[in-house]
């Protein structure tokens, strides 16, 4: 009998429920994906509104266009590092190994998160510029005639600056993912014979890579896309995409090819952030 | 398959070669966290070979004292010894020692093979011999079969025996167990305790530091019961010992069902060891010494210990009302009033069983019976 209902077909349901999905999706259409398929379109058209994809390939061929994606990756990817070198060792000291203070300490790195890029970068100026306080201070000490420390306006400069604003972005998620390591773990392994260092490298990072996955690839999407510390410290010869972007459409008013390198800038951007929820699916952060 | 039934392998036998244990000794150790003493002179030796149980309720600083033997708590005070080597200024990982916990404390990335063999590899062991142990710890655990998986593929039961294995892969100079059953439900508990006596029984050169707030564990287990209470130690003794003649209402309270009756000490029986007393109406005669004739003590005698028949062993009889009786199959409850104090009896056969209010004659053996002061918090 149960068998027999089990097999009687469902009557047709005529709802509107699957319809709430459509307001939202319209306010995402307009809001991002229109402008995106402007852009694209921008990318492909010149100013007479004709297709022209030879210059949308000349503008990706452009020896201007190689240099800024390599510099753009390497700039991203030293910043990355340091990033997560920096926010790991922050992390595994506040977490584990706490002095006095510590959690004020962290507390004023993670204001960092609030404030402005410009105002890291405008603060590097006054200490680590040709004016600043740390060349002021050696050439008055050392009597020399020119500032010995130049590295802020070299690529070095920018790195230094990325470092500085986007180490809480990956402290946050460690210091939330070391809270949650089960200290009786860590304990066991210790009685059991391992050194600090196996614990970090055999117990915790394991416990906390999810989190290590999710605040490198932010880091990386976030530095990729990095404008306001470039632009600020006006590096010699550190052009990056989001820079040459500003320079085509702003200075050069060559609005194809700034859309055909912001094209290329967006699928970056959405490829790591594709590769990123790959890796926190695999590790189910 | 059972630890037990892994037991008759060879590689039982081997682990117990290999596994020669260390006594360990506390020399008046007291332990603080932020001034406040949580630990206070603790002076006790723990034999090699021996299980000790450490006892009490929350607070009472057990934990405290095996954290103190791990290196995890640096005493304020006192010195820790194991196998005659101070290691008070030691680190945890310079010790030699090992740890099961409550909640297993697995390492949930790692292969059951893998956490076997963590301590191995941490201590620099060769491939050849960590392989070798791996698969004789997980066999006396019964667990062989399990090596590929991971933690979480496990039941509780399963994971506290591969949690035992690892500790016992790196043959431990002293084995600490801090509350390991306490996570467990009740069934698989008492299985898991009989194992343990049983490995205990195979590898009887291992030292066991036992911490539980659970008695059964403690009786089940312990060589030697110490009993702590506010940082202090209360009561220490053989197991047998400790509870049958326990010295003070606390240990007599936390080891088991008491019953305490209020007495008065008469003298000296004639037996060497016991005295005589005055409990209500009736004149009784419990183990004790050096109670002054007329000191007020309290009698302690166990609920199992006390029947409703006399005979020439249990010649200590007293009367009392039957208040309450509860069958419980196996065993019969009975709650009686004796001049105001109440007295429980655990009967396990009762073919004629009392009824409410009846006025019931019991008896005790003076052997059962202890004279212990009253130390109760007031």
């Amino acid at each position: 009998m149960s068998e027999a209902i089990a097999l009687l077909p469902r009557p047709a349901r005529h709802s509107l429920a699957g319809w709430w999905i459509a307001p939202p999706l319209l306010v995402l259409a307009a809001l991002f994906l229109y402008p995106l398929i402007l852009i694209a379109r921008a990318a492909l058209v010149d100013d007479a509104g004709l297709l022209n994809l030879p210059a949308a390939v000349e503008a990706l061929a452009s020896r201007a266009f190689l240099n800024a994606l390599l510099n753009t990756a390497e700039i991203a990817l030293a910043s990355t590092i340091g990033c997560m070198t920096l926010g790991l060792a922050l992390a595994l000291v506040f977490a584990f190994a706490p002095f006095p203070g510590a959690r004020f300490v962290a507390q004023v790195i993670d204001t960092f998160i609030a404030l402005p890029t410009f105002l890291v970068t405008l603060a590097f100026t006054f200490l680590y510029g040709s004016a600043g306080a740390l060349n002021g201070a050696l050439t008055q000490g050392l009597g020399l005639d020119h500032p010995p420390v130049d590295f802020l306006y070299t690529a070095w400069g920018v790195i230094l600056a990325e470092v500085t604003v986007y180490t809480p972005f990956v402290l946050r998620p460690l210091m939330a993912a070391f809270s949650l390591v089960d200290r009786h773990q860590l304990e066991v392994a210790s009685l059991l014979g391992a050194r600090p260092l196996r614990i970090v490298r055999h117990i915790i990072l394991p416990a906390a890579l999810p989190a290590i996955v999710a605040g490198g690839s932010l880091c990386l999407l976030l530095t990729v896309n990095e404008f306001g510390i470039v632009l600020f410290i006006g590096a010699k010869g550190v052009i990056t995409l989001p820079l040459l972007v500003y320079d085509k459409a702003i200075q050069e008013a060559d609005y194809q090819a700034a859309c055909a390198i912001a094209i290329v800038n967006v699928a970056l951007s959405l490829t790591l952030f594709g590769l990123y929820r790959f890796a926190a699916r695999r590790l189910g952060a | 398959m059972t630890l037990s039934a892994a037991f008759t392998s060879a590689e039982v036998s081997a682990v117990a070669n290999a596994a020669a244990g260390s006594d360990v000794a506390f020399d008046n150790v007291s332990v603080a966290y932020r001034g406040a003493v949580v630990l206070k002179r603790l002076s006790l030796e723990i034999g090699a070979g021996e299980i000790v149980a450490m006892i009490g309720p929350s607070g009472s600083g057990k934990t405290t004292a095996l954290r103190a033997v791990a290196g995890f708590v640096r005493p304020t005070t006192g010195r820790i010894r194991i196998g005659g080597t101070d290691v008070t200024d030691l680190a945890p990982y310079e010790r030699g020692l090992a740890m099961v916990v409550q909640n297993y404390a697995l390492f949930p990335h790692m292969r059951v093979s893998e956490n076997v063999a963590f301590g191995l590899n941490a201590r620099g062991a060769p491939r050849e011999l960590i392989a070798q142990r791996v698969e004789e710890s997980l066999r006396v655990v019964g667990m062989p079969q399990y090596a590929r998986r991971f933690p979480r593929e496990l039941s509780g039961g399963q994971q506290q025996r591969v949690a035992i294995a690892r500790a016992l892969a790196v043959r431990p100079r002293v084995l600490l167990l801090d509350e390991p059953l306490s996570a467990l439900d009740a069934q698989i508990r008492r299985s898991m305790v009989e194992e343990i006596a049983k490995l205990h029984a195979d590898l009887p050169e291992l030292t066991i530091l036992y911490v539980t707030h659970d008695q059964s564990e403690a009786l089940t287990l312990a060589d030697r019961i110490a009993i702590l209470r506010d940082g202090e130690l209360s009561a220490i003794g053989r197991t047998g010992e400790l509870y049958r003649h326990p010295p003070n209402r606390f240990s007599a309270e936390f080891l088991g069902r008491a019953n305490l009756l209020p007495a008065v000490v008469e003298g000296e029986a004639q037996q060497s060891g016991f005295v005589v007393v005055r409990a209500g109406e009736a004149r009784l005669v419990a183990a004790g010494r050096d109670h002054p004739p007329g000191a007020r003590r309290l009698l302690c005698v166990r609920p199992q210990n006390v029947t409703l028949g006399g005979d020439a062993e249990h010649t200590n009889r007293i009367v009392a009302a039957l208040r309450e009786i509860h069958w419980q199959g196996e065993l019969t409850h009975l709650v009686l009033d004796v001049d105001g104090a109440p007295v429980r009896v655990v009967a396990t056969r009762l073919p004629h069983p009392p009824s409410r209010g009846d006025r019931v004659e019991l008896f005790f053996s003076p052997a059962d019976a202890s004279l212990i002061e009253d130390d109760a918090v007031v």
